[in-house]
């Protein structure tokens, strides 16, 4: 296959894996705002943060208020990570590589597009946000659905799986990045409602609120919260899953291709990690340090995959 | 404009009786229920928005992707006018092939007088590059679009030849399979001939002029110029098809004497090129330099004979409108035979008792660039205003070599689907010829269709529809 091909399909998932993640902490964000009276703007602050689009976001506003925070994350052109932006470019990349998708897949990608395209052409009046939210995250299921469904488990399979979990690892990794201190071992306001608050928006932007539960106990500890998305290797958000997908397709490839490069060492190594370690000894470690070399260690694997497997001239 | 009662139906006789070919069709269609076809009219249009079967109109910022407007009563071609035509276009691209050899060798032709030697060496068209390269099995042009209109039940003419990269072959195909979809019944009662293994056909022709020194399987790939192309749709359709690479330049790159595409593996060789990249973009170490979309040094592989470029460069000269005026000769020439079909009369501008003749007539006329295509910068007289006339004619006589005139021909009409039922509309046709050791013609091809009654341009780019095209066995 062609590296062009290769690097259109992995960047098509990025994208997708995007705009359900932006939809996400919109819809966190959203949750925030209705349950408390007061500190909006450090919520969505924190939302603009994790989507890496804060400083984007004063370049055209003087106030940060909901609505525009909302707007500015579902349909800013000049945000290349708004909802429409990723859209609007993982379609392009499936266009660009429309020989390699199955007519399901391309046919759910295209029909996201116009979908989305229709219902963000305006802004988005906030009665209609959660039936828009519902239909972001109902379209990237129906491609994900497609692509499952209907695709060769081949190369072509194993670079969009990767596109996916490089995306999602990053994602995760951002939200404990900029949430990380409501985390640690804190003097204050340990088990006040303000705590509650903040630890189930972490979950909630990650559609884990509820599978917490069912994993550890009803009541939230941070310890717990960081365990399930760093190390727990069945919640599908998780970096360990995450990890774990992207090794077994690099494998894959490994095997297909005869050879092993640069970015297997670098995703097994990050693998065992996040396998051996234990919460307590990331916490000791420092969270924030933990996770800053995670961010970057993941941005290097893209890059050694991208040259490893030629995306680019 | 009454231009279409005056006009040949295909489907109605004038005593309101259906024309043979159309016979089955009619009663069929005479049994629908109306309301049922307008419905159906929309899911064809829903079932091309969600395949992504659009294509991009220039300089329409608001609107990049546009769906082409299809039309769901087929055009019907009886398999005693579908000989008759076959054989015609053989002849005519055969010639082609012929001229163009010629043209770049002995250049006999221009020493027999028939044709002036500055209409060649002078035309933008003429690439000096291909001056004593033969390219692969002698073939220039190995896919053909050749379009035709009709003017009456006998009376059949050549437009134009486009031996250079002829497009719509995804519409022929994805008219069908739209109907057959929607229409099965369709075909039990009638005897369509298939137009579905065009993709395999154009890929064993194309892989049957791979170089002579490819050994094995030749590895065929489609160039595409990319996703802002207006036919982006068509590269992406055939390569999948086809189950080949679609690659944009930058996959290329000349490699110890071969083209050679970036794989996730390493640099695979490519024997043949399908491209769909004009002559003036292929090479910027040849042509234009600043071109990107092309391959740098692809010319010097292809006179060494490493790879095969469909169709071959500098085909353009054998489908410029200032040639087509001299069709006549050329078949004659070559073949030693009488033309089989028509070409339209045509005046050549640049010879001034011509342009004086088309000045005097412009409101009759059909005024077209010589290098134009998909219907910009032409002047349809007699739809046109006055005003309109006059911009056009100061232009014509600034540059006179730029155009050529032609009747405007009452081309033969077809019904559309329209809210009362059916009204006529006017059409031509396209059908797909691919050269290899034998020319292979696909029964069918495109037909386009002004949607506005007694309009005359059908292309797409200027609000033209489709039709799916049945050639009938019998």
């Amino acid at each position: 296959m062609l590296g062009r091909t290769a690097n259109g399909l992995y960047w098509m998932f990025r994208y997708i894996e995007r705009a359900e993640n932006t939809a996400r902490l919109v819809d966190a964000g959203l949750r925030m705002s209705l349950t408390r009276s007061q500190g909006v703007e450090d919520d969505w602050d924190g939302v603009l943060q994790s989507a890496d689009v804060r400083a984007l976001y004063n370049e055209t506003h003087e106030t940060l208020t909901s609505q525009d925070a909302v707007d500015f994350l579902l349909r800013e052109r000049a945000n290349p990570s708004s909802v429409m932006s990723s859209i609007e470019a993982a379609r392009n990349n499936a266009r660009m590589v429309r020989t390699a998708l199955t007519r399901e897949t391309w046919e759910a990608v295209n029909e996201c597009w116009i979908e989305l395209k229709a219902l963000l052409a305006k802004r988005v009046k906030p009665t209609d946000l959660p039936g828009v939210i519902d239909t972001i995250k109902r379209r990237a299921g129906l491609i994900r659905g497609a692509f499952h469904g209907t695709m060769l488990r081949n190369e072509l399979y194993n670079f969009s799986r990767i596109g996916t979990f490089i995306e999602r690892a990053d994602n995760t990794a951002r939200i404990l990045d900029v949430k990380y201190y409501v985390l640690l071992p804190a003097v204050t306001q340990v088990g006040s409602s303000m705590d509650n608050v903040q630890w189930e928006s972490i979950l909630r932007s990650v559609s884990a609120h509820r599978s917490y539960g069912w994993v550890y106990d009803a009541e939230l500890k941070p310890a717990n919260i960081a365990d399930f998305l760093i190390l727990n290797g069945r919640q599908p958000r998780s970096l360990a899953y995450s990890y774990e997908k992207i090794v077994s397709n690099l494998n894959y490839l490994g095997l297909e291709y005869g050879e092993k490069l640069a970015a297997h060492r670098t995703a097994e190594d990050t693998l065992a990690s996040l396998t051996t370690g234990s919460i307590a000894d990331i916490m000791n470690g420092g969270l924030h340090e933990f996770i800053e070399d995670f961010v970057s260690s993941n941005n290097r694997l893209g890059q050694e995959i991208a040259d490893g497997y030629r995306f680019y001239q | 404009m009454g231009t279409a009662a005056l006009a040949f139906d295909e489907m109605m006789n004038a005593d309101d009786t259906p024309r043979q070919p159309y016979q089955t069709y009619y009663d069929w269609y005479a049994s629908q229920d109306r309301s049922r076809l307008i419905s159906k009219s929309k899911d064809a249009e829903n079932i091309f928005r969600k395949t992504g079967i659009t294509f991009a109109v220039y300089g329409h910022a608001d609107s990049s992707e546009k769906l082409i407007p299809f039309d769901l009563i087929p055009r019907i071609i009886s398999g005693r006018e579908w000989r008759k035509l076959a054989q015609g276009i053989e002849q005519r691209v055969i010639a082609l092939n012929a001229f163009l050899d010629d043209i770049y060798h002995k250049q006999e032709i221009i020493r027999a007088g028939r044709i002036p030697r500055e209409l060649i060496e002078r035309n933008v068209a003429f690439l000096p590059q291909m001056i004593g390269f033969r390219p692969p099995g002698g073939v220039y042009t190995h896919i053909v679009g050749t379009d035709i209109v009709r003017t009456g039940e006998d009376q059949f003419y050549v437009l134009e030849d486009n031996a250079r990269t002829p497009s719509g072959v995804s519409y022929m195909l994805e008219n069908r399979e739209t109907m057959m979809q929607m229409f099965p019944e369709l075909f039990h009662e009638n005897r369509v001939r298939p137009v579905e293994n065009y993709p395999y056909l154009l890929r064993q022709s194309l892989a049957s002029l791979a170089p002579p020194g490819c050994k094995g399987k030749p590895r065929v790939a489609v160039l595409t110029p990319g996703i802002y192309n207006s036919a982006f749709y068509e590269h992406a359709f055939l390569a999948d098809m086809m189950g080949v690479e679609l690659v944009e330049g930058s996959d290329l790159k000349v490699m110890d004497g071969k083209v050679k595409m970036r794989t996730t593996r390493g640099y695979e060789a490519i024997d043949v090129l399908y491209r769909r990249v004009d002559d003036d973009y292929l090479d910027p170490l040849t042509f234009k330099p600043e071109s990107c979309l092309g391959v740098p040094g692809i010319m010097d592989v292809y006179r060494a004979g490493n790879i095969t470029i469909a169709n071959a460069p500098g085909t353009g000269i054998s489908d410029d409108k200032a040639i087509y005026s001299y069709m006549p000769e050329i078949v004659e020439f070559y073949t030693g035979r009488k033309p089989l079909l028509e070409n339209v009369p045509t005046w050549r501008c640049s010879e001034p008792d011509s342009l004086k003749y088309v000045l005097e007539n412009l409101a009759d006329l059909v005024v077209k660039e010589v290098h134009g295509s998909g219907g910009y910068g032409m002047l349809v007289g007699p739809t046109a205003t006055k005003k309109e006339r006059q911009l056009f004619a100061e232009k014509l006589a600034a540059k006179p070599n730029n155009y050529i005139a032609q009747p405007t021909l009452s081309l033969s009409t077809v019904p559309i689907l329209v809210n009362k039922g059916i009204a006529p509309r006017h059409v031509d046709l396209r059908p797909y010829v691919l050269v290899s050791d034998k020319v292979q013609i696909i029964p069918g091809g495109l037909t386009r269709v002004a949607l506005k009654a007694g309009s005359l341009v059908v292309n797409s780019s200027q609000g033209g529809g489709t039709k799916d095209t049945w050639v009938l066995e019998d």
